[in-house]
């Protein structure tokens, strides 16, 4: 029973991180329909700005925190600009393409400027582990998951109210519509890209700092797929939900199967309940079901 | 008078080849395969059954992608069961490659149709990402199935021999992988002169329009993945004979992705394309590598940027055609032909 705890409980630590980086998805979803399989890269070289102005410029935490937002919004702005502006109304794939080449290229960057080394953060918080009850969760997790959940409510709260998260959802809903109330549908591309970014960048900095920070970091962004899929691509409430229900399942699923296979059913419980959901829902919880008209 | 796309007649249309010149020029190309053996060096002669392996599979994911529009991330899984498909016939059962060989591709073929078959009820993104759950799967399965896959260290396969006569080298080899290529090259070509593969181009340009026109969508799109699995067997069945082994780590979702990005090079939907991508492809980090050793003398730490340059020259290629040239080096050959057919006129 101890066991199972521990499991939940670190389930839905890693859960509230994973919320936090399918959020910066399902920004870039929502907005603008691409589907972004470099949020796992934005996430990688969210780590290494943080480390980079951190620890080899020397930086105090909180300010480098604020400067690791700033850039990767820059990073999100420039690709966005660069390159996405250009693949509007092309095919699917063409666009999911687009999105793998771009993650190759930044993993690739990553490796020349930052080398293959493993790093990692010196500590940010108390290293006591915190202890609830008969649990312990190790300090890192822990606060990681606090951050996660308070970036999550502050991007909800923004969405919600802020107006320039009324104009995004506006756009999301009817991009004419939008358009003829005055709305600038692509700067709020441009934005969608850079609050994507810059949640990626949050949820990279908060996995570093658990784990240690390499080029290959951005594997973990394949696990945002089950996590979106599971909630609907295009909600913030699915992300959240998607992401405690994936950090669960990967935490137990890992916990008790592991012995049995050699290792691994961390990584791959999450596809197994995608292609069950799949099968069942194919939207997802909470996703807005597309109805097509000749 | 040489004008752009005029016919005269339904014949002409239908021809499989344009020209009479078109045949002279496959005539030669023929020659110029049959010669290159008694020219190359294992090196060159290892490289082109590379490129034999990947043109295989490439045309097999372009019939499913380009043709009728399912997107699949999960390429590589299948390259993936070919080969580990007669690996496991050929160290089991001891049976000959000629019987693996469409053996594998089948065995791909029915995966192919399991995975593809949720395509009835998603498209698009969600299929994309349900073929990439499929990759995850598989992977894990070469992986952790031990008893079967040999886990991490694989299975170890004999040289194929055909009749008696050992493939050990890769110049006999050749002689295997290039007649096959061919085949596979000329069933994909002539696949979009019968009704499915019209199908599948009718699904894939407005999958509601095909099906009330009397297409049977479901039935359709697996044949479309049954056969592009198909070619995914057998291009996997090559590589097994070709490499002597068969790890996980052949078939990792970057695997997959390099298929995808030698069609998109290529160009999609095109059969062309698809040879061209495979070629460029798997040349690409070969040419980077020998560029890279021509300045070796100036930096030592210069070879060491060469997997991380690799990974960067990928993407940049995927995103650059993407951007610049979508239709891919096909559309490119196409213009340089057309110019040299209309010459000295524009039009």
């Amino acid at each position: 029973m101890d066991i199972l705890l521990q499991l939940i409980v670190s389930g839905i630590a890693v859960g509230g991180v994973y919320a936090l980086i399918a959020l910066g998805f399902v920004l870039i979803y929502k907005a603008t329909s691409i589907i972004n399989f470099a949020t796992g890269e934005f996430m990688m070289i969210g780590a290494y700005f943080f480390y980079t102005f951190m620890v080899m410029i020397g930086l105090p935490p909180i300010p480098s925190f604020l400067l690791v937002m700033f850039s990767s919004a820059l990073l999100g702005l420039f690709i966005e600009r660069a390159i996405l502006r250009y693949m509007l109304g092309q095919p699917t794939i063409s666009i999911v393409m687009v999105t793998i080449g771009l993650s190759s290229i930044l993993m690739g960057l990553a490796e020349i400027i930052w080398s293959t080394d493993f790093k990692s953060f010196p500590p940010l918080f108390p290293r006591a582990p915190i202890i609830i009850g008969d649990i312990i969760v190790r300090s890192n997790l822990f606060w990681g998951f606090v951050a996660a959940m308070a970036a999550v409510i502050l991007f909800a709260l923004l969405f919600k109210y802020a107006k320039v998260g009324v104009a995004m959802r506006a756009t999301a809903g009817d991009q004419m519509a939008a358009f003829s109330m005055g709305i600038n549908v692509r700067s709020m591309f441009t934005v969608a890209w850079s609050l994507g970014a810059i949640a990626a960048a949050l949820g990279g900095v908060i996995i570093g700092n658990i784990g240690g920070i390499q080029p290959t970091l951005g594997g973990i962004g394949l696990k945002i797929f089950p996590v979106v899929i599971l909630g609907g691509l295009d909600s913030i409430a699915g992300a959240v939900v998607g992401g405690f229900i994936v950090g669960l399942v990967e935490n137990i699923a890992g916990g008790y199967l592991d012995p049995y296979v050699g290792g691994g059913v961390k990584d791959l419980a999450p596809f197994v309940v995608l292609v069950l959901i799949l099968l069942v829902k194919p939207y997802g919880l909470f996703g807005k079901e597309d109805i097509e008209r000749l | 008078m040489r004008i752009g796309d005029f016919k005269q007649s339904y014949a002409a249309d239908e021809a499989v080849f344009r020209s009479g010149t078109v045949r002279v020029w496959l005539a030669l190309l023929f020659a110029a395969l049959a010669v290159f053996p008694f020219l190359a060096g294992p090196y060159l002669l290892y490289m082109a059954d590379l490129t034999g392996v990947a043109i295989v599979a490439a045309v097999g994911l372009n019939i499913l992608i380009g043709a009728a529009g399912q997107i699949s991330l999960g390429h590589a899984a299948f390259v993936g069961i070919g080969a580990y498909t007669s690996a496991i016939l050929t160290t089991r059962l001891g049976l000959p490659f000629l019987v693996c060989l469409p053996l594998s591709g089948l065995s791909a073929a029915f995966f192919g149709v399991i995975v593809g078959a949720p395509s009835m009820r998603m498209k698009g993104l969600y299929l994309c990402i349900a073929t990439l759950a499929a990759q995850v799967i598989f992977d894990f399965i070469f992986v952790h199935w031990t008893p079967v896959t040999g886990g991490i260290r694989g299975i170890n396969v004999p040289p194929p021999d055909i009749f008696g006569l050992k493939l050990d080298t890769e110049f006999k080899f050749y002689f295997v992988t290039v007649p096959i290529v061919i085949l596979a090259v000329s069933a994909a070509r002539n696949l979009f002169r019968t009704r499915v593969g019209r199908a599948f181009i009718a699904i894939r340009d407005r999958d509601i329009s095909a099906e009330l026109m009397g297409i049977n969508l479901f039935q359709y799109k697996l044949y479309a993945f049954a056969t592009s699995s198909f070619f995914a067997g057998v291009a996997g069945c090559l590589q097994v004979y070709l490499l002597k082994i068969v790890t996980p780590e052949h078939f990792p979702l970057h695997e997959s992705i390099r298929y995808l990005a030698m069609i998109i090079v290529g160009g999609l939907g095109s059969v062309l394309g698809s040879i061209f991508g495979a070629i460029f492809m798997t040349m690409v980090p070969e040419a980077l590598q020998s560029g890279l050793a021509l300045f070796q003398g100036l930096d030592d730490k210069l070879m060491s940027y060469l997997f991380p340059l690799q990974t960067v020259v990928f993407g940049l290629l995927i995103v650059g055609f993407l951007v610049f040239e979508p239709h891919g080096l096909a559309e490119i050959w196409r213009r340089i032909k057309d110019y040299f057919r209309l010459w000295p006129f524009e039009h």
